[in-house]
This record gives structure tokens, C-alpha cells and sequence, in this order.
């Protein structure tokens, strides 16, 4: 018990009579797990606040009995052993009791092959369930683009709930009920669609089972790789080539571009096209409304915008930032936009539909490419999206190994790129590759050394400056949406120093998106990152501006960049976005026949302003005037014009910031008029 | 109309009382169920918009404790103790009595006409009248179906009147 006493420079406990120096490991979990022992648990994640409700990780500590090691902090001299009887049994029994909750539809469970439920059944060497299954089958939340929800799978580790509030400050699902009836749910028990999810997916990345999943779309895929009177082409994301090879028991990081190019034109694609080619479009078009922005004392901080799930972020909760976000595409939707421009042009379409496919590390990229705005005359820039593990599914399903191919080169006219536009697959990497843009157009020479170091890193919130010729490039680096409130918040304030702010939504950036193949490996993704830095070394070219086949592209179809063409194809625009549907509250009720309806938004930015105010007056008006059978008042929860707030509807007549004055005079225009 | 209008402002009241804080959000939700007599959904999305709250979070606390009802709630709440001794006292003959006179089961606890409510309580420290009930403020003791159903028909008679 004291042979610690005396020494006060070195620490120790002992885990299963091993001694073990302390060195700062937030409980003893961490430290059974640095001694080699993987001790289970279902909520522990190293990035997520200890929860402590799985039960999995329980070890027996003399002197304290069973506890759970993610819950316990090391103390010098502390015994604990991690595979006594006690332990065994009780974790065996943990395990059951979930078994018995849970919907054992194992083989046509897209996770059964990653499922740590089942490994966990397999470990413990559970070869029956001694409880009686409960018969209660939840119906599946099929509404969201980018994600299917399986109540009857949830284990209630609560790592999803976790992960979207703490990492992403969204908090769209959230525990609701208790006891047995406890559930992972949106609010209201309403349909994921319906609330504020931002669709990035790292809900389905923690979750240790099948409750969340990215919704497959590799049925429509195949329905037109059958198609005779299609011709169906492929993006590939930057973030893919060093994902995939895990889906085939590669080493994390592996880089598999030119197996990936053959396996899509083995299962049949016509042509088979590189996204990082649109990025160093991107990577031009963002450069120069940078540049623009900074010389012409334009709108700063300019935002990335290549993060779907960022933006949407920024639509639902920061319509003040709008403004500050690059008016450029994604890459994504920039390859759509341009394949439909170019590829008629320059290869035989034999009269034939175009289909454009992308495989994405992202479950957020599926519900961007459904954006209205990115749909023309009924044509998709992109038709399906398709994530790294569905790309890995389909070859599967024709009997295809990624190592056993050819490599294959994607297809020319719109794929060549370079380093830059291979980096937009890591945090850090779209500031790294406009900076090799703007630094030597700033400078008006050649760059002598393109690795920008300052921005690479983990870190959520990462802060650089990069002088040029005397000129401060201010820079802030974000992943994970949370790490954005400090960053918005100063914007807010006004004391924003930074020019140019990347947000990222996944923690690490796109090489860990919610679309890449399951790992339960946490080097993992510093194993992919390394690989897209070491795939930027092995280039010809660096720098976007250097990209030969992109500098034609602009000559043969654009009149360059950021010039009138490029803008009404590579560019968008935002709209504020309301985070609760089908929510309003009614107020009063009017009696007689066509009664004039009035609506007061009660948004967050309305309610900010005064809408609450604005709304109690208006109601007292109508009844002190008599009206209140000639009028309905409803509370509503944002008309997505948050810049004008307050808003409030009259009738037909849209008020923007709306007074209660200006209200009344609206009311007895629109009443008096009916009167006549 | 007049209540619904009434009732926006006392939500509206409730929530600057508690200095829109989050912290204080049970105690809102208590304050504005007094109110409502439930916690309507758009009164809970009005709560998290005014504390600046994932609306699942408010969700997640209004269904999480048992004293919260998201359905409206009969105008007589009716709590039947099912402590040890009330049970051992055929608590279970009064529920089934009242269930039967006002055509309630386990799932539907509330009366089409919102007049009623019936739930169980684990004890309500009265073990000495067991088995004893409590509608609204008024506590029944030394129960008997035959009680249950006269207690009933004596509130059913005086809101006919009205």
C-alpha cells in the first residue's frame, strides 16, 4: 500500500499486479488500455465526455469493489484487476440484457460486420441469452436524406447524443422517456428530416451498432449502371482513395487511387472522373473572391462553404454569417456543374442521358446533391451520392478485391489535379491550397516552399498567420462545429481578427467522414491524414494555378476565373434555414368565414428581437378593437428571413422588420379593404 | 380565445421570471404545466427557442420525469396510492373500479371529455388511511370501490350543474 511513500517523483498504481507509472491518464481505464488490455465499453470515447452508463468497463479495485474504470481516477497505489469472476460475469450479463433488447436482424444489418455489439457478444463468449427478448419494434426513421434511424437497435450508449451536442453543438437527438420506455430521439419523436440535423453523420460514426446509419443509394446506382440508354460517370472524392482499402482489411491510410478508378469502371461505369479536379477549381474561384474580399475591403472573415453540413449549420443558426460565406460550390456539386457543362462537349454521348455518381467519405453530401437550388429544369448536378463503405459494399457484391486490380487512370478532360486539390480531404487542407493561390498572387512570384505547416494540425480550433511582403494573412482552422461558436462569437463582437476561417463539421475533416469504412482503430485517422499529405508530395503539380488540364477547361469553357460563366456555374447562393418544422402555436381563432390570418415569427433571431413583445400587443389590439372573430394570430418558428427580423405575415402581406405599429396599420389596411 | 391568448402571456411571464435561464428549466416546465395543466409541444418549442436549447434536450427533461404530462390532463387528476400498503390493501380493485366507471384502461388515463385522470403513486406517506387516494387537493382514505365510484358521481353531478 506504501511503497509509494517515499518516492513522490514517480507515481504508480497496479493493473492486474503489473505496475504501472501514472502519467496524467484521465481515469484507469486509460490506463488498463496504454497496458494492452482492451477493456470493453459501448459509451467510452476518448472525445466525448465520460458518461459512465454502459457498464461494460468494469474492473474491481481493492479496497472499492466493482467500479467502472471510466468513471475512477488513477490513484498512486490503487489495485485493480480487470478479469476476475465478478467482472466476467457481470459483463456477460450486461451484454445479454442488451441482446435480449435488441432486434438480432444481424445478416441484413448493414453493420453486422462492424457491429460492437455483436463482436462484444463473440468476446465474451455468449452463446445464448438467458432473458426473454421484449417483442416491441420501433418503426424506422426513413425521412432524413443522408441518414436511416433504427430505434430497435440502440443500446442507449448515448455516444450519438454525445457526439452531436459536444462536437457539433447541435444536439438535433437527444435521451427522451425513461426506464424501458428510454429512447435516442429528435425532438418531439419527430422525424430526423424534420429537425435540426446537420447530416454530417458522426451520430452514425460512434454509434457502436446499426441505429444509425448512412441511407444507402446503391440501388439507384445500379439501376442505371443497367441502364442501356444511360451513360453514368463517377466522381471520386479526395478523402476515398485512402479510405477504401480498409473496407478490404487494408492498413488504414493505404492509398488505392488507381484500384478504386479500375473497381468503378469494372462495375461498370463509362467514365470515371477525380473530384479533387473541381477542388482546385475551388481552389481558384475561392482564391480569387478572397483576393477580391481583401483588397476591396469586401466581407471578412470569408467562410469555407466546401462542407455541406457546415453550411446548413450556418443557414439554421447564423444568418449573419451568410455573407461571409465563399459563394463558391463544393467541390461536389462544382464537378456536377461542370461535367454537364463540358462532357457533352467533348466525348460522344450518343444520344444518351448523363449520370453523374459521387463516392464521398460523407453522409452530408447525399442531402446536398437534393438541394433544389442545385437541380435544374428536373436535371441533378449530381444525381446519387454514394459513400466510401458503399463503394466497398458494391464490389463486394461482384466478388471484386480492391488489391487484386489493375490500376487504372481516371478519365481525361476534367480529372487532372493537383496536391491542392487532394488536400481538401484534411483539416487545414482548403486554407493550405487557397494559400498556395493567394500567397503567390499576393507576392507576384512563384512560391518557393507550399507547405503551409501553420495550418496542419488536429487541434479543433487552430489559429495562423502567414505574412506576405508585409501583409498579414490572418487564418482560423475548425473541426467540429462547436469549435466555430468561439470564432462566430467574435465575429458578433466585432473583434474578429481573422481573414479567412475553414470550417470542417468531422473532427479530423473528410478523411473521417461519417461515409468511410467503419474502424474501430483510433490511429486510423492520423494513419489517412499522413496518406493525403504524403498523396500531395507524390503530385506533379502543387498548386492549383499549375493544374494544365484546368487552365484549359477555363479556356475552352469559362471566361475565366471568377468571370460571368463561372459564376453562374460554380457559384450559389444561401438561404436562412428553419431548424423546427411543423410547430406553430395558435393563438386565437377567429369564428366567422375567411378570417385574415396573422402569423409572428418566434424564431431565435425574431424572438431576439422582440417578437414576443411584438406578438403580446398585437393579440391585446385584436381584442381590444373587437376583431377577434375577424382575425387568427399563430406563433410561428421562423420564415426564414432571419436578416429582417422581426417578421410577421398579415394576411399575404410580408412585414420585415416588422413594428407593432406598422402591424395595426397592415391589420385595418387588409380588414377595412374586406369591409368594402 | 381569451385563454389561449391569456395562457401565451403567463408562458411568456414564466419565462422571463426565471431570467430565460437554462438552468432553470424544470422549473419553467413546472411553472408553465400549473399553467397549461400539460406541456403542450409548441409550448416547449417556445421554451427552447427562448433559452437557446436543442429542442430535444427540453423534449428529453419534459418526458423524462413522470410529474410532466405532454397530453392534456383532466380538469380532476385522480392518484390512486399503490404503496405497500395500499397494496396489500387492494389498491389495484380501486384503479379497477375507476378505470371501469369512466371507461379508462392503462394506455388512455384521461377522459375524452377532459373531466378525469387516474394514475398510480408509489406512496403518499398516508399509509395509515390505506388504501387512500388523492383527487386534486382532496385526500379519500379507507377506500373502497364502492367509494371510489360515489366520489365520482358526486364531481360528475356538480360540473353538470354548471
Amino acid at each position: 500500500m506504501n511503497t509509494n511513500t517515499t518516492d513522490t517523483v514517480k507515481q504508480t498504481l497496479f493493473v492486474d499486479g503489473r505496475e504501472l507509472p501514472i502519467n496524467g491518464e484521465r481515469n484507469v481505464l486509460e490506463m488498463a488500455r496504454k497496458a494492452g488490455i482492451d477493456i470493453p465499453t459501448f459509451c467510452y470515447h476518448s472525445e466525448l465526455s465520460v458518461y459512465g452508463a454502459c457498464r461494460l468497463c468494469l474492473v474491481e479495485i481493492e479496497g472499492r469493489g466493482i467500479q467502472a474504470s471510466c468513471s475512477v481516477a488513477p490513484e498512486p497505489g490503487m489495485r485493480l484487476r480487470t478479469n476476475t469472476k465478478k467482472v466476467r460475469d457481470i459483463r456477460k450479463i450486461s451484454i445479454e440484457l442488451l441482446l435480449a433488447n435488441h432486434d438480432m436482424t444481424c445478416p441484413t444489418c448493414s453493420r453486422s460486420a462492424t457491429c460492437r455489439l455483436r463482436e462484444l457478444a463473440e468476446r465474451m463468449g455468449i452463446d445464448k441469452v438467458r432473458y426473454k427478448p421484449i417483442e416491441r419494434k420501433a418503426p424506422l426513421d426513413h425521412s432524413s436524406l443522408a441518414l436511416v434511424r433504427d430505434p430497435n437497435k440502440c443500446v442507449l450508449c448515448g455516444d450519438c447524443v454525445r457526439a452531436c451536442h459536444e462536437l457539433q453543438g447541435v444536439g438535433a437527438i437527444d435521451f427522451a422517456f425513461r426506464g424501458a420506455d428510454s429512447a435516442v430521439l429528435p425532438a418531439f419523436n419527430q422525424d430526423l428530416a424534420e429537425v435540426e440535423c446537420v447530416n454530417c453523420g458522426l451520430c452514425a460514426s460512434v454509434c457502436p451498432t446499426g441505429a444509425l446509419t448512412p441511407r444507402p443509394e446503391m440501388e439507384e446506382v445500379w439501376a442505371d449502371l443497367d441502364n442501356p440508354n444511360k451513360i453514368v460517370v463517377a466522381q471520386m472524392a479526395p478523402a476515398v482513395r485512402v479510405g477504401l482499402g480498409e473496407y478490404f482489411g487494408m492498413e488504414p491510410g493505404s492509398i488505392t487511387t488507381g484500384q478504386a478508378v479500375a473497381a468503378l469502371k469494372a462495375i461498370g461505369f463509362d467514365k470515371v472522373y477525380d473530384t479533387s479536379f473541381a477542388a482546385d477549381m475551388t481552389v481558384l474561384e475561392e482564391g480569387e473572391e478572397f483576393l477580391d474580399r481583401f483588397k476591396n475591403q469586401g466581407v471578412l472573415p470569408l467562410f469555407t462553404s466546401c462542407c455541406p453540413a457546415w453550411v446548413k449549420y450556418a443557414e439554421q443558426y447564423h444568418h449573419e454569417l451568410l455573407p461571409h460565406l465563399s459563394s463558391c460550390k463544393s467541390p461536389q456539386q462544382m464537378f456536377g456543374a461542370v461535367a454537364r457543362k463540358v462532357l457533352p462537349k467533348v466525348m460522344d454521348m450518343k444520344g444518351k442521358e448523363l449520370v453523374v455518381v459521387s463516392v464521398m467519405p460523407c453522409t452530408a453530401k447525399k442531402y446536398e446533391a437534393k438541394q433544389e437550388k442545385f437541380i435544374h429544369d428536373g436535371v441533378p448536378e449530381v444525381n446519387h451520392v454514394i459513400t466510401t463503405a458503399e463503394l466497398g459494399l458494391m464490389l463486394r457484391q461482384c466478388g471484386l478485391q480492391l488489391a487484386d486490380l489493375e490500376p487504372a487512370a481516371f478519365d481525361k478532360h476534367i480529372s487532372f489535379k493537383t496536391g491542392a486539390g487532394v488536400l481538401f480531404g484534411v483539416t487545414g487542407g482548403v486554407t493550405e491550397a487557397v494559400l498556395r493561390y493567394a500567397v503567390e498572387q499576393v507576392q507576384g512570384k512563384p512560391l518557393e516552399d507550399v507547405d503551409f505547416r501553420e495550418v496542419r494540425g488536429e487541434k479543433g480550433l487552430r489559429e495562423a498567420t502567414v505574412t506576405v511582403d508585409g501583409i498579414e494573412l490572418r487564418l482560423a482552422i475548425v473541426n467540429g462545429l462547436a469549435q466555430a461558436a468561439a470564432v462566430i462569437e467574435s465575429i458578433k463582437n466585432g473583434t474578429c481578427a481573422y481573414h479567412l476561417v475553414e470550417v470542417m463539421a468531422c473532427p479530423g475533416g473528410c478523411v473521417a467522414g461519417a461515409g468511410q469504412p467503419h474502424t474501430f482503430n483510433p490511429a486510423a485517422r492520423q494513419m489517412r491524414t499522413r496518406a493525403i499529405y504524403d498523396n500531395d508530395k507524390m503530385l506533379d503539380y502543387q498548386k492549383s494555378q499549375d493544374n494544365p488540364e484546368l487552365i484549359k477547361c477555363y479556356a475552352d469553357h469559362f471566361d475565366g476565373v471568377g468571370g460571368h460563366t463561372a459564376h453562374e456555374t460554380l457559384h450559389t447562393e444561401y438561404t436562412h434555414r428553419k431548424r423546427l418544422h411543423e410547430i406553430d402555436i395558435a393563438l386565437q381563432e377567429g369564428e366567422s368565414k375567411g378570417t385574415l390570418p396573422i402569423q409572428v415569427c418566434v424564431g431565435t433571431n425574431c424572438f431576439l428581437n422582440g417578437s414576443q413583445d411584438l406578438l403580446k400587443k398585437l393579440m391585446h389590439h385584436v381584442d381590444q378593437q373587437g376583431l377577434t372573430d375577424q382575425v387568427s394570430i399563430t406563433a410561428t418558428f421562423c420564415m426564414e428571413n432571419c436578416g429582417k427580423s422581426p417578421n410577421v405575415r398579415v394576411g399575404a402581406t410580408h412585414l420585415e422588420a416588422c413594428t407593432f405599429e406598422a402591424a395595426c396599420r397592415s391589420l385595418e389596411e387588409q380588414l377595412g379593404s374586406k369591409a368594402l | 380565445m381569451q385563454q389561449t391568448m391569456r395562457k401565451f402571456d403567463t408562458l411568456c411571464d414564466i419565462i422571463d421570471r426565471f431570467d430565460r435561464d437554462p438552468a432553470k428549466l424544470i422549473s419553467i416546465l413546472q411553472a408553465v404545466q400549473a399553467e397549461y395543466r400539460y406541456l403542450p409541444k409548441e409550448a416547449l418549442a417556445y421554451i427552447a427557442t427562448s433559452l437557446n436549447l436543442p429542442p430535444a434536450r427540453v423534449f428529453g427533461v419534459a418526458t423524462f420525469y413522470a410529474h410532466f404530462a405532454l397530453e392534456p390532463k383532466g380538469k380532476y387528476v385522480i392518484h390512486v396510492c399503490d404503496g405497500t400498503a395500499c397494496h396489500v390493501k387492494n389498491s389495484q380493485g380501486l384503479v379497477n373500479a375507476i378505470q371501469k366507471k369512466l371507461g379508462l384502461t392503462t394506455d388512455k388515463n384521461t377522459t375524452e371529455d377532459l373531466l378525469f385522470t387516474l394514475e398510480t403513486v408509489s406512496c403518499l406517506g398516508a399509509c395509515g388511511l390505506a388504501p387512500v387516494l388523492v383527487i386534486n387537493e382532496d385526500v379519500h382514505g379507507m377506500m373502497t370501490p364502492q367509494k371510489c365510484v360515489e366520489a365520482l358521481d358526486k364531481i360528475i353531478e356538480r360540473e353538470a350543474q354548471q
